[in-house]
Formats: structure tokens, C-alpha cells, sequence
């Protein structure tokens, strides 16, 4: 046990050095959503009546955090691919070590990596006006919630990244995923604009529950529209973390199998 | 003592349509090199990924330093070395990265990591480029590097699965001098190989394997006699190579093999000078002025061809030519 800790470090240590060797990346990483962040507030959000103090941004930016650590499994899958098409799976996969490093590894690596551009994207954020209200203890609490967001939607994306063989089909597949799960949800625009039926759907969605989540944590007050007496709407912190609890209880022993299994031919 | 022992070895791929391996069997003597020959696709990198853990046979067994590879892959992987077919690294860590992030996976200490990385990029001449990202490295130095990162822990087994391919000539050899100390260093080593010339040099003994099965086993003399004789070659302008080939045939009695490519034929011969003489004589006579011609010993292409009945599919490349063996 404690020589698979070991090797999952190692692992870990791997990705925050190819963090250092190349730093264009995790640059490259944070300004697209900074630039979000300034696209959304300063495009939409004269159009989109917020009805919350503080304007839109108070909104926005815990759509845009959800969102951002969400694509976290795009780095994961894609990452992964390019590790398989090179042949380094089949290296670790020869070493004497714990079956589920590589991949825990790669997770929380990724995870690591979250830390930074949240950091940059709450300053952008604070620069343009986006106000948390409810005291550090509460803010912090909002930031670890969003990491393990990231977290487990990465292990979907160890799952993407070990079933497909190209580094592009990786990127399109986690985009179809991806996107409208952002997108059909609460982050950038309140669901009560949609249509009921997509309001159900929008409201239940994990990315939703989270936003919602977020919002209450960062002292912003959330509107609902169909499911405005629903458990998740409710309660987004608890269902937030049933999400993320379901999301590793399924897909990490999954991953892991598949990582056992997997060839690179 | 056998190091590597495998029997029977199936490998099938969608229901059993494709057969990767078809009943390998094979063995290596403890501190010998082993070339596993063959074309592409005949089952050479299968039967490595079978040896080296990575894949389990649908039948037959196999072991490593005496411990089954299907029932104790720990055990294995404890004491092999794996280098690919691709340089299998971190292209945006460096050497000095890399180096180290196998020896931590390999569970040697922090200490014992960093000396076995400075030791290892000494003895391959990577010293210089240990700070570089792998990205920047020549694809001679990736190999040298991806062989380094296989010697962490001082294998007692190592797998080289066609260690030189894709490399330039240069690249070739400073590989076979790197591959050629550490045979000497005592470690056993299975090899494979297309190049039948690098067989040739670096393996004490030869499988060549055709569809999944080791169809010839021996010394490379040894394959050589079972093709037996000299073999008379010619190297014509390609204009008169249908006819040169009509009289080389008249000589040798036998279908010569043709290269068109190299606008070379090549025929066995009995007796050869007179066979020499013969055929300079019937080309003098058709007024055809042979580029080059010689008697030549049989090499491992043509003890390819007679065992499979095909020219193993790389054999046009330029490896061969240039390099006289020692």
C-alpha cells in the first residue's frame, strides 16, 4: 500500500514537471478561460437580466469555474491517448508497479494543475467585479468543492483516454461531452429561459447541481425555474457530492480495469 | 539454466481470425543473445509483450528467470528490461527526468535513483543532453535513452523489440555497439529484429519466425548451411536485366531471385569460379556489361527466402550492402 502511494507520487510528479519543462501549456490553459470570463461578463452580460446584486459576473463566475474544471478531463483523456499511441502505457504497464498508479496518478495531477488557473481565473474574476460574500472559510470550502469536481470528471476522462487510439478523436469526444453538459445547464444563463422540458433536464444536470452549489458557497443566491422544489435544488451541496461520489465509484474501477486490459495495439 | 522458456504460445486477435501466434515455442540459454527474426507482422513484438507481461496468451505457458509470466507478472517485471519499438518516454521531461521517474517506479531509493541516472547517462554519452527535453533529442539518442530507462534496475532479462529501426545508419551502429557492451555485461537478451543483418551481428543464436510459429532455430552459420553453397550475383543496367536473368538461369539451373530494385540477381551455384566464369562468358557474348559480380556466401536473406518461401519484406533495404561483417 504504501509503495503504491509511492508510485502514484511519482506519477503525480511527472505531470507537475511537464508543467514546468513546458509552461506554455498551463499559460495557454488559463487564458482561454480568462478569456471567457472577460468574453461572458462583457458580451453577454449586459443582455442577460442577472436579477442578483452585484450583476451578472456574481453568476458567471461560478458558471465559468464549473465549467473550467469540468474540461479538466480533456487534459486527462488526451494526455493519456498521446501516453498509449507512445508506447509509455506499455512501459509502466511493465514495471513492477500498483495497477491503478498511472491513472491515479494522471488524476490528480490534473487536479493539481486546477489549482493554478482557478487561482488566476478568481483574480481575473475579482478584477471585473465578481464579489463572493460569505466570509474565506466558506470561499475556500467553494474552491476544494470545484477541485473535486475536476477530480472526478477526470475519471471519465481516463476512461475516454484509454478506449480511443488518436489524440483528436480524444479532444472531439470529450467535447461532445462535455459542451452540453456546460452548456445546457445553469452556468452561464438561468434555466428559466429554457424550455420546461430542457429545464428538468438542465436543473438535474451534475454541472447544474454544481454551479448551484458554487453560488450558495460563494454567498450568491441561485434561481430556479421548473425544479425550484426539487432535492437538487435544494440541497446542490449534498447532491453536488453524490455526483462526485458516483462519478469515481463508477468510473474509476472501470478505468482501472481498462487500464489492465488495454494494448496499445 | 533456460532464462526465457515459452511453449506453444497462441496469440488470437477477433475470434480467432487473426492468429498473432500459432504454437511458439522458444528458449534462451541464461547470458545468450537470442534475434528473433522475422518480417513484419509474423509475431515478433507479441511474443515480447507476451514474455515482457503486457499481454496473455490465450494458450501455452511461459516463464522469465524461472517464474510464470501469466501467474506472477510482479515477479517478472521485477527483473526485466523493456525497450520497445517506439522510444517509450516523456518527450516534454527531460533525459535526467525520465531516467529518474523509472528508477522511483522501479522502487530504488532517491540516492540510489540519481546514481543509477548519472551512471547511465555516462555509459550511453547522454550526459550533455541530460538537462534537454526529450523532444529535442536525435532519434539515436531517444533509443540510447529509451535502452537506458530499461536498465534501471539492472535487468536480469532484457527485451529489445527492433531496437534499430527507423534509425539512420549511424544511429544503427552506435546502437550496436551500446546493445553488443552489454551482452558482454552478462544480461540475457531477446531480440527482435527485420534487419537479418543485425541478427547476424549481435545474436549468439537465431529464431526466424514466420506467422506466429519459430520455423528455423540455430547459429547463424548453422542457417546458413541448412541453405548451403555459394551464390553467384550480378548487378546489371536494368534495361538488360530480363535477359541477363535468362542466362544467369541457363548457368545456375535454378530461377535466380530477382531485385529489381537493386537491379540484382542472385542464383546458387555449385562450382562456383567455373559458374563465374560461365556467366561472364554468355554475358560477354550478348554484349551485356555486368555492374558488379561476385560469388557471395549465403546470407540470412537468403536463408530467409528458402525457409519461407518469401523475401522477408524489408529486404530491400540498404542495410546490408554497406556493412561487411566482421
Amino acid at each position: 500500500m504504501k509503495q503504491a502511494i509511492g508510485d502514484f507520487l511519482v506519477i503525480t510528479k511527472r505531470q507537475l514537471l511537464q508543467m514546468i519543462r513546458i509552461p506554455e501549456v498551463l499559460i495557454f490553459a488559463t487564458i482561454q478561460p480568462a478569456m471567457f470570463v472577460l468574453l461572458f461578463r462583457y458580451v453577454f452580460g449586459g443582455a442577460i437580466n442577472s436579477g442578483v446584486s452585484g450583476g451578472y459576473v456574481q453568476l458567471l463566475m461560478p458558471g465559468i469555474f464549473v465549467q473550467t474544471v469540468a474540461f479538466t478531463l480533456a487534459a486527462t483523456a488526451v494526455g493519456l491517448t498521446a501516453d498509449m499511441q507512445k508506447g509509455l502505457i506499455d512501459r509502466f504497464r511493465s514495471l513492477p508497479i500498483a495497477r491503478s498508479a498511472v491513472v491515479i496518478g494522471r488524476t490528480v495531477g490534473d487536479t493539481l494543475q486546477n489549482i493554478v488557473t482557478l487561482v488566476v481565473m478568481g483574480l481575473v474574476g475579482f478584477a471585473v467585479g465578481w464579489r463572493p460574500s460569505s466570509g474565506p472559510v466558506k470561499i475556500l470550502l467553494a474552491f476544494l468543492f470545484l477541485l473535486a469536481f475536476g477530480y472526478s470528471m477526470s475519471w471519465i476522462g481516463i476512461l475516454i483516454g484509454l478506449s480511443v487510439r488518436e489524440e483528436r478523436v480524444a479532444q472531439s469526444l470529450v467535447f461532445l461531452t462535455v459542451f452540453p453538459l456546460t452548456f445546457l445547464s445553469n452556468a452561464f444563463a438561468p434555466t428559466t429561459g429554457m424550455p420546461k422540458i430542457l429545464q428538468y433536464f438542465a436543473e438535474w444536470n451534475p454541472v447544474s447541481t454544481m454551479v448551484a452549489a458554487c453560488r450558495e458557497l460563494f454567498g450568491t443566491k441561485n434561481i430556479f425555474g421548473a425544479t425550484a422544489n426539487s432535492w437538487p435544488s435544494q440541497h446542490p451541496v449534498a447532491m453536488s457530492l453524490i455526483y462526485m461520489v458516483l462519478l469515481v465509484v463508477v468510473f474509476a474501477p472501470i478505468s482501472v480495469r481498462k487500464y489492465v486490459k488495454v494494448s496499445a495495439k | 539454466m533456460k532464462s526465457i522458456v515459452a511453449h506453444g504460445l497462441v496469440k488470437t486477435y477477433r475470434n480467432g481470425e487473426v492468429r498473432a501466434l500459432d504454437g511458439l515455442d522458444l528458449d534462451v540459454e541464461e547470458g545468450t543473445v537470442l534475434g528473433l527474426l522475422g518480417p513484419n507482422g509474423s509475431g515478433k513484438t507479441t511474443t515480447v509483450r507476451v514474455l515482457a507481461t503486457l499481454l496473455t496468451p490465450d494458450e501455452g505457458s511461459a516463464t522469465v528467470g524461472g517464474v510464470d509470466v501469466v501467474k506472477h507478472p510482479d515477479q517478472v517485471r521485477n527483473m526485466i528490461g523493456l525497450s520497445g519499438q517506439y522510444a517509450a518516454l516523456d518527450e516534454t521531461l527531460t533525459g535526467w527526468d525520465n531516467l529518474t521517474m523509472f528508477g522511483r517506479l522501479y522502487h530504488l531509493s532517491a540516492s540510489a535513483t540519481k546514481a543509477r541516472a548519472t551512471e547511465l547517462l555516462e555509459k550511453f554519452s547522454l550526459t550533455d543532453a541530460a538537462r534537454r527535453p526529450i523532444k529535442t533529442y536525435s532519434g539515436g539518442m531517444r533509443r540510447r535513452l529509451d535502452l537506458a530507462a530499461s536498465l534501471i534496475i539492472k535487468p536480469k532479462v532484457l527485451f529489445l523489440d527492433e531496437p534499430t529501426t527507423g534509425l539512420d545508419p549511424r544511429g544503427r551502429q552506435e546502437m550496436w555497439q551500446v546493445i553488443d557492451e552489454l551482452v558482454k555485461g552478462g544480461v540475457t537478451l531477446l531480440l527482435t529484429t527485420q534487419y537479418l543483418e543485425e541478427a547476424d551481428q549481435l545474436a549468439d543464436s537465431i529464431a526466424v519466425i514466420d506467422a506466429g510459429k519459430v520455423i528455423a532455430r540455430g547459429t547463424s552459420d548453422e542457417l546458413k548451411n541448412q541453405v548451403g553453397g555459394e551464390r553467384l550475383e550480378i548487378t546489371v543496367d536494368a534495361s538488360h536485366l530480363p535477359r541477363a536473368v535468362e542466362l544467369v538461369k541457363q548457368v545456375a539451373g535454378a530461377d535466380p531471385i530477382v531485385d529489381t530494385g537493386l537491379r540484382r540477381i542472385s542464383a546458387p551455384v555449385n562450382n562456383g569460379s567455373d559458374s563465374l566464369v560461365q556467366v561472364l562468358r554468355l554475358l560477354d557474348e550478348a554484349k551485356i556489361h555486368p555492374l558488379d559480380i561476385g560469388l557471395k556466401r549465403p546470407s540470412l536473406d537468403d536463408v530467409f527466402i528458402s525457409l519461407t518461401g518469401h523475401v522477408a519484406e524489408i529486404e530491400a533495404e540498404v542495410v546490408t550492402g554497406k556493412k561487411k561483417r566482421k
